[in-house]
Parts: C-alpha cells; structure tokens; sequence
C-alpha cells in the first residue's frame, strides 16, 4: 500500500530522449541487446527447470520497476533521484535476468511515463540494468567470499549497484555529449554533480538490498539455497 | 525478559525513535529548493551546455495532471504484482511445511 501512495512523477537519473547523438544511442544499443539477449535464454532455460521461482521473478521485476521510478528527495542537495533495485534482482534471480527485467522495466518507463528515452533506451539499459547488476552481483559474491554475512554482502551489493550504475551514466553522458571538450574532466564534473544526491541514495540502496535479501531468507530461505544466494548448510541451519 | 525490563527497553527505544523521526521530518524542509530531480539539475544541465537539448518523449504524457495519473496507475499495478508474487512467496512456503 506504501508503494501506492509513493506514486508520484520521477525526476531522475535515466537519460532523457535526443540527449545522446544518434551514433552514440546506437552503439549502447549494441552493447546492451547480447545481455538482454542472455536473459531471455536465461529466462526459458529457468522455466523449463523449475516453474515454482515464478513469483521471484514476478517480485523483482515488480520491486526493479517500482524502485527505479520512486522519487527519493535528499534534503542536504534539495534534488530527488531513486534506487536502482538491479542489485537486490541480480543477488535473488542472477545478473542476467536482472538485466532483462530492468530492460522491459525501463521500456514501460520510456514509453509511457515520460522517463528515460526509447533513443537512449540502450545506454539507460547498459548502465542500470547491465552495469547495475553485475556490480551489485560480483559485489554480494565477493563479500560472501570472503565470509561477510548476508546483510553486510547485501548492503554492498546494493552500494555497488547504486554508484556503478551513476558512474557508468557519467561516462555515457560524457562521451555522447563532449565535442570537442576533453574526455575525463568532463566525466569528473558529472560525477561531482551526482555525488551530493547519489551518496546518501546509494547508502540507502545498500539498507534496502540487506533488508530484502533478510527478509527473505526468514521467510523463505529454501528458495535461496535454490537459487545459490546461500549454501545447503546455511539454509538448513536456518530451517 | 522481565515486565519492567520490557517496557523500558521499549521506552527507550521511542525515546531514540520519535525525536529522530521528527528531526528528519524538519531536516526536509530545510531543502534549499524544490525537489528538482538529478536529470534536470545534472544530465539535462550539462548536456544543454554541451548543446544537447532532451527532446519531447513519443508518447507525450507529461500534460497537466496526466503524468501524476499514469504513474499512480503503474505504481498501482506495480504494487499489485509484488504484493501477490509475495504472498504466492511466503504462502508456498507454509504449503511446503
């Protein structure tokens, strides 16, 4: 019900239609469509295997789509941005169906809620849902690695996710729009000009992930052994 | 745990609570302007230094109050669908059990 009531017009970090030079727009395009492409096989290839993840999939494409269009106002900046969501699917259902979900997540956004462009489609799916997700995956992987505990690798993945994902929109936005202008300080003015908005978000991205990713191996830690997030033992000792 | 002991663990957890809430209600209206979103106050600002302009989207529904609409329509169904893949979730699991 809080999700309904936080319906409200985004501002935010997707780049706008026309912003990027056609060229540009068609190379992202190009990087994005094989990962969107791998999710799609992903997808089938989980259905053939096992249809009662359904409702995961079902959940996180909700939560990816409803996170990356709820605007967050940051008091100290007086600007308003919003979460990813990208870590939090690509810990539960992998990276690259993370990468799918946040590919037709932002094409509904696109098309009818005026946010992101169908032109810059393919660079808002690279940096969100491509740089987004793999970020926060290898990040939650890495942590459990090296024996964090789930909220602590949570808590990263989403950090992760939430910085490469603006970093990766600073380097496309740049490269698109420079000119004749030098390379890298541009990318650094961008950066600095995401940093007062993006810092506090990104932490809050990271509570949210650790809370989703803790939540859910209370409520249904079989389904994490299932998908790999924990091992058998973990699950069973929960149980 | 102890009556007494409860209660005041939960007294002084409000005594954290509520002044941190109300600090952070106040700590919004300190904004120094409205809540322009970072597309408009980064993406779009440097892009228009740069020459680059953001061009009406194809399906224009940024008129009056239509936007507001679409996205409570969106975040309506959004929040349909999360909230029963999570109940499908959780009671699959009380099936299992």
């Amino acid at each position: 019900m809080a999700w309904l009531a936080c319906a409200a017009p985004a501002h935010a970090m997707h780049i706008a239609e026309g912003i990027l030079p056609l060229p540009w727009a068609v190379g992202w395009f190009a990087v994005a469509v094989p990962f969107v492409a791998l999710g799609v096989r992903r997808l089938n290839a989980l259905g053939r295997e096992d249809l009662s993840i359904k409702p995961l999939i079902g959940l996180m494409a909700a939560v990816v789509f409803i996170i990356s269009c709820m605007p967050i106002p940051v008091p100290t900046a007086g600007t308003c941005s919003h979460p990813c969501g990208t870590g939090i699917a690509a810990i539960l259902v992998g990276p690259l169906l993370s990468i799918l979900i946040s590919a037709v997540a932002l094409l509904i956004q696109a098309l009818f809620l005026a946010h992101g462009g169908l032109s810059t489609l393919g660079a808002d799916i690279v940096s969100m849902g491509v740089v987004g997700s793999f970020a926060g995956w290898f990040a939650f992987r890495g942590m459990r690695a090296m024996g964090a505990g789930l909220g602590l690798a949570g808590f990263a993945a989403g950090l992760a996710t939430d910085w490469a994902t603006y970093l990766t929109t600073s380097v496309e936005l740049a490269s698109g729009i420079r000119g004749d202008a030098p390379f890298l300080p541009l990318v650094g003015r961008i950066v600095l000009a995401f940093v007062p908005t993006q810092l506090p978000l990104g932490l809050l991205e990271g509570a949210m992930t650790a809370g989703m990713v803790l939540l859910l191996y209370r409520k249904r830690p079989d389904l994490l052994v299932r998908m790999k997030v924990i091992s058998q033992q973990e699950g069973v000792v929960h149980a | 745990m102890p009556d007494r002991k409860r209660r005041l663990k939960i007294f002084l957890l409000h005594l954290v609570l509520l002044p941190t809430l109300l600090y952070t209600f106040y700590f919004f209206t300190l904004g120094p302007k409205p809540w322009t979103g970072v597309d408009e106050a980064v993406v779009e600002k440097i892009a228009g230094e740069h020459g680059r302009e953001a061009s009406p989207p194809l399906i224009n529904t940024d008129q009056g109050d239509l936007l507001l609409f679409v996205f409570l329509l969106a975040g309506a169904v959004g929040g349909f669908v999360a909230g029963y893949s999570w109940r499908k979730l959780v009671s699959e699991k009380r099936r299992d059990s």
